[in-house]
């Protein structure tokens, strides 16, 4: 009994919380951050956005956008931010697999698994390449 | 229109949206592509990276909360995620496929429907405790905390939820939308879950669906810097806003103005995506 005592589905949610408010508050102030940087070099500029061209290549791929954001470019730093608010429900995802795991509850260990591939897929699979 | 006073714009814009967002209940995600497209004037497929965007922060930020409740089924909703995923990444794909028109048609469909459901009185149902073998076999069956106690529920009709629940995927990854009103339907009204365990359960999701779609709509370059910084930053504002000041508010007149709204967005939508001019 010890170790369901110490492994509850409360306690595990509890981390899951905190896990999840660190990581809105974290990329929130990275794009705040960007915010800043790109609006004091480029605020004068006029904004348009009526035609879609995509974004530059580099601000598509994981790479790119941790090269841009620590060559100081308020676009890449403001991407780096979302890419961590992406990241935060997949971390979510990771810590349940433990949690399930550690609560000894391998079936939903294993959907838990499941859908973190399906992440891993979307967000590597396409954007690495 | 200088790219300092579009981001002032954009960011009120979408405090508004967050606010009435978190106060309905319904999401912000519904009315911030429409105002985005048809005010702003902006590409539709900027729109809904963005607005996908702002859909998992404020999933996030309001699933901290909730989970500490002791409301939301981390079972229900993990097994259901492996739904709304996979929808997600068929959303997404399509979104890649199809026209800006085609996507402002259907959206302009989905805020009809969203109107209709938030105007439409819950229907309340009777709930039965006798356990449904699936859900006892997937250990869905689960308590929440309640005035008179502690409340056992048991859903029922597990794959008909599943089903339902890779339609809000698909929905979610071609619009940019949370459609966390398509997923309380799936598990309030097929699967007779609680309507409290639905709600926070269906907000614990979004963020996962919308995460899947994400990755994809970042390597196909909607997702703009520029446009979803304002974005993000206004509706998490806004609904962080908005819970805090849920519990004085009016909701039911408020839900009812905001369902109007959504009804004149949607004909909009509708209307532009049918004339391609969107």
């Amino acid at each position: 009994m010890s170790r369901q005592t110490r492994w509850t589905d409360q306690k595990v949610e509890d981390i899951i919380g905190n896990l999840l408010r660190a990581g809105v508050i974290l990329s929130a102030l990275v794009v705040c951050v960007g915010a800043i940087v790109y609006l004091a070099r480029h605020g004068q500029e006029p904004a348009d956005y009526r035609i879609f061209r995509g974004e530059p290549s580099d601000l598509r791929h994981i790479d790119g956008i941790v090269r841009d954001a620590f060559a100081c470019q308020g676009r890449g730093i403001i991407q780096l931010g979302l890419l961590l608010l992406i990241a935060t429900p997949v971390a979510r995802v990771a810590f349940s697999i433990f949690g399930f795991a550690l609560e000894g509850d391998r079936m939903y260990a294993g959907f838990t698994l499941i859908v973190l591939a399906i992440l891993l897929y979307s967000l590597l699979g396409s954007s690495l390449s | 229109m200088n790219v300092l006073e579009f981001t002032a714009l954009v960011w009120t814009g979408s405090v508004i949206a967050g606010l009435l967002g978190s106060l309905t209940g319904l999401g912000g995600g519904v009315v911030l592509v429409p105002l985005l497209t048809l005010f702003f004037k902006v590409d539709i497929r900027y729109a809904v990276g963005a607005s996908l965007v702002s859909v998992i922060a404020t999933s996030s930020g309001a699933a901290a909360a909730y989970v500490k409740e002791g409301f939301s089924n981390i079972r229900i909703g993990m097994f259901l995620e492996i739904a709304t995923t996979v929808g997600a990444l068929l959303g997404a794909f399509l979104a890649t496929r199809v026209s800006g028109s085609a996507i402002a048609t259907i959206f302009g469909l989905v805020l009809l429907y969203s109107a209709y459901l938030a105007g439409r009185p819950r229907v309340r149902h009777a709930f039965d405790d006798v356990p449904d073998p699936l859900a006892t076999r997937l250990k869905m069956n689960g308590s929440f905390p309640e005035a008179e106690g502690v409340r056992h529920y048991c859903p029922h009709r597990v794959p008909m939820g599943f089903s339902l629940m890779f339609g809000a995927g698909a929905l979610s990854g071609l619009l940019g939308i949370g459609s966390g009103a398509v997923k309380v339907l799936a598990m309030d009204q097929a699967m007779r879950i609680p309507f409290k365990v639905s709600t926070t359960t269906s907000n614990f999701m979004i963020g996962v669906t919308a995460a899947a779609s994400a990755g994809i709509y970042l390597s196909r370059g909607y997702i703009d810097p520029g446009l979803a910084m304002p974005v993000m930053l206004g509706v998490l504002t806004g609904s962080l806003v908005g819970t805090r000041i849920l519990v004085k508010a009016e909701t039911k007149s408020l839900r009812l103005v905001f369902s109007a709204i959504i009804l004149l967005l949607g004909a909009q939508m509708l209307y532009n995506g049918l004339a391609g001019r969107i």
